[in-house]
């Protein structure tokens, strides 16, 4: 049950940091609005982000992150269900890493 | 007439707006529960204690900034980079209080402040809905985040307590997860080839170059990402520039 201080610095600047997203983007984009290039960059966001955050780990994780990366875009587009495709995604990774161990 | 209408467009904030908010939420909960979980998993394998953990989650508040956080979480804790991490994920949040202004124009204080503390992704789509259909109850989005908000502090305990229990060893499978979760929010935000394929592979490819370059955390999730949105919204500008 212990709370570390560099964690609990971290814990509250993320909190604010996050705080001043929601909060600060409604106060800010009521008076200004931003030039539309700007609008559009703020539209491609999230698909660019989580692109960039997935490339590192599937590059480097060879072919069990592959494997595992194929079965949750299949189950993800069949089910549209997180709580299935998360689970499969982990599975295949799970079982060709221990193929690959078995050789 | 004109004052029928008037009170027709009046917004209001009641508790009864608030308790539909979060029955509304309810099904929500089963897709927030892999997620948390994941999350809860992560932060044990990074070491980090219950009370830090549900402290993260109680006051971030925020799946995809949590998992990029835990991903990058080394001991002692890089605070400039996790905090700077946590803003580049959120700030896709900062168009969505604007986007729902006609409800939020009209709250003062804590409710309006407080309101936003709650505001998800979730609480965010749904309430634009209900705007649509003519709801103006802005308690609703209140009811929805604060919900969700229950539904992910516990959820993030759970997953803690069960990952802590079995004792995963580093490089576990299990940890994949995070990159799972990731994965099938890219396959819901995909719009087709025309929009998507050049922006997303850009920043892939850019963030892979960054990480290979030994670039320190989070410059390779920030390279790829402003890489990836700013060809994003050079295509779409010319598209419209071009009938």
């Amino acid at each position: 049950m212990t709370v570390r201080w560099d964690v609990l610095v971290a814990i509250l600047g993320m909190a604010l940091a996050t705080y001043a997203c929601r909060a600060g983007g409604y106060a800010l984009l009521r008076t200004f609005r931003p030039p539309p290039f700007v609008e559009a960059m703020l539209r491609h966001l999230p698909g660019a982000l989580f692109a960039a955050y997935v490339a590192p780990p599937l590059v480097n994780g060879g072919l069990y992150a592959w494997a595992g990366a194929v079965a949750v875009v299949v189950v993800q587009i069949l089910t549209r269900n997180m709580g299935l495709s998360i689970p499969a995604g982990v599975a295949v990774a799970w079982g060709v890493q221990a193929l690959g161990a078995a050789w | 007439m004109e004052e029928t209408q008037a009170a027709a467009r009046r917004v209001i904030f009641t508790r009864n707006g608030v308790w539909r908010g979060v029955r509304d939420g309810l099904p929500l909960w089963l897709g927030m529960l892999p997620f948390g979980l994941v999350i809860g998993v992560l932060a044990d394998g990074k070491g980090l204690s219950f009370a830090e953990t549900v402290l993260m989650s109680a006051l971030v508040y925020a799946g995809a900034a949590q998992l990029v956080v835990l991903e990058l979480w080394q001991d002692p804790v890089p605070i400039g980079a996790v905090i700077i991490a946590a803003f580049v994920v959120n700030i896709r949040m900062a168009p969505m209080g604007a986007a729902l202004a006609s409800w939020l124009d009209r709250l003062r204080g804590i409710r309006l402040w407080g309101t936003l503390w709650t505001m998800v992704d979730h609480s965010f789509a749904l309430s634009i809905q209900e705007q649509r259909r003519g709801g103006r109850d802005a308690g609703y989005l209140l009811g929805i985040g604060a919900g969700l908000w229950v539904a992910w502090v516990v959820t993030t305990a759970i997953g803690y307590l069960g990952a802590s229990a079995v004792r995963l060893p580093p490089g576990h499978p299990l940890y994949f997860a995070g990159v799972a979760a990731f994965i099938s929010i890219l396959v819901g935000l995909w719009r087709g080839p025309r929009a998507d394929l050049l922006p997303w592979l850009v920043a892939a490819a850019v963030a892979v170059a960054a990480h290979r370059l030994g670039l320190p955390v989070p410059l390779p999730l920030l390279a790829g990402t402003i890489a990836g949105a700013t060809l994003g919204a050079w295509f779409e500008m010319r598209r419209k520039a071009t009938p």
